[in-house]
């Protein structure tokens, strides 16, 4: 498993019925892309995120699949209607099977 | 007339563009995530002699790198930041001990260090700045090895640590046993370097907020480092940073960490006294 792979999400606390937010997404991986070699020649082994959804309220709200070229630390900025209060689930798939997961709850009033 | 008014649309967005590129008269206001207020202008203090307005660095940026500061989510250095975290209760040396073990609540034990670095140290016998001190701490309470001054692990740890003085006024000491250094850096700053003998004075204060080929040359203000530079891509030390100054002057430079470079952070922390820590910020 790759050190210190840290998720960090923003989400609004509240928000209004049917209003459009924006989420933030951020991870700390270092995206080996695995066309790299170290210094003995070897080629380093692709380790990266392959894939990231975010679903609210078991709904799917963004599914993205991420390839080598990605930067490190991928970052991601979209936006969701929220039609009513409950938790937006955001989950990582790494190469080597870890799965990193971060809720978070939203209330519409 | 099409023309006419193309050109005409074309003059303003001229200006417009003008208008919006910084200069640190602006008027900017530096909050941090809509709650953490910055001073970013003061008067200086009488002992320093050509500048009569400290401005932070952040005042002589673009909108758009402004604006990477405000919000710690948009803030680049907030890995580098993790990291430095995740080191502050690593156990590591012979003493089986980490930084949480004696200063125990990050928060409650490091909130105004920064702000006072470098200082003197009566048991040293020398002014400390805050790397000094960390290598001091691994070396002689932790039993480890000394980390390299400008190195990641350092301007990690510096960085946690200065994120707990954020937005407290900087406020280093320069009378007392620490004059003697304070007096050093002050020759230091004001001393011609180089094959193009240019002394830090020459842009920092003769020409600040001037521009240098396509670079705007703020007053050199420390109170934002640690900061993340976008050229390098990482949190660049203030002694590292430093020492590419004096580089580009095509000087032999100072080795980050010696007499000369503390004497010179001490100095130039003082030119800002009153600034607000704003560590870990965003420089070009």
């Amino acid at each position: 498993m790759a050190d210190n792979v840290k998720p960090k999400v923003r989400v609004p606390k509240t928000a209004s019925a049917g209003e459009v937010i924006t989420l933030k997404t951020l991870i700390s991986h270092p995206m080996e892309s695995g066309q790299r070699k170290d210094g003995d020649g070897n080629l380093i082994p692709r380790s990266i995120i392959n894939r990231f959804t975010c679903d609210f309220n078991e709904q799917n709200v963004i599914d993205v699949t991420m390839e080598p070229a990605i930067s490190t630390n991928p970052y991601f900025e979209f936006e969701a209607i929220v039609p009513e209060t409950g938790a937006f689930t955001f989950t990582w798939y790494d190469d080597d099977g870890s799965v990193y997961t971060e809720v978070q709850e939203i209330t519409v009033g | 007339m099409t023309t006419t008014k193309l050109l005409k649309t074309a003059g303003l967005v001229a200006v417009l563009a003008y208008a919006s590129s910084a200069s640190a008269q602006d008027d900017s206001q530096l909050v941090i995530n809509g709650e953490i207020e910055m001073i970013t202008e003061v008067a200086t203090q009488d002992y320093i002699g050509g500048l009569k307005t400290a401005y932070s660095g952040w005042r002589f940026r673009n909108s758009d790198m402004q604006a990477m500061q405000l919000d710690d989510f948009e803030n680049p250095a907030a890995i580098a930041v993790d990291e430095g975290l995740a080191s502050w209760s690593k156990v590591d040396g012979s003493e089986g001990k980490s930084c949480a073990s004696c200063h125990e609540d990050l928060e409650a034990s490091m909130a105004g260090v920064r702000a006072v670095y470098p200082k003197w140290n009566e048991e040293a016998g020398a002014v400390m700045t805050l790397a000094s001190q960390i290598n001091n701490c691994r070396t002689e309470q932790m039993g480890a090895e000394a980390w390299k001054y400008d190195g990641t692990e350092m301007t990690g740890m510096e960085a946690v640590i200065s994120l707990q003085s954020r937005g407290m006024p900087v406020n280093v000491a320069v009378d007392g046993p620490a004059h003697d250094a304070w007096l050093k850096g002050e020759e230091i700053y004001y001393t011609r370097y180089g094959q193009l003998e240019l002394s830090c004075a020459n842009c920092h204060e003769d020409n600040a907020d001037n521009y240098i080929r396509a670079d705007h040359l703020s007053q050199g203000q420390i109170n934002g480092f640690p900061a993340f530079r976008l050229k390098t891509g990482g949190l660049v030390q203030v002694q590292n940073r430093f020492k590419g100054c004096i580089r580009d002057t095509r000087a032999e430079t100072f080795k980050p960490g010696s007499e000369e470079f503390v004497a010179l952070e001490l100095y130039v922390a003082s030119r800002g006294n009153g600034l607000s820590v704003e560590a870990p910020s965003v420089r070009p």
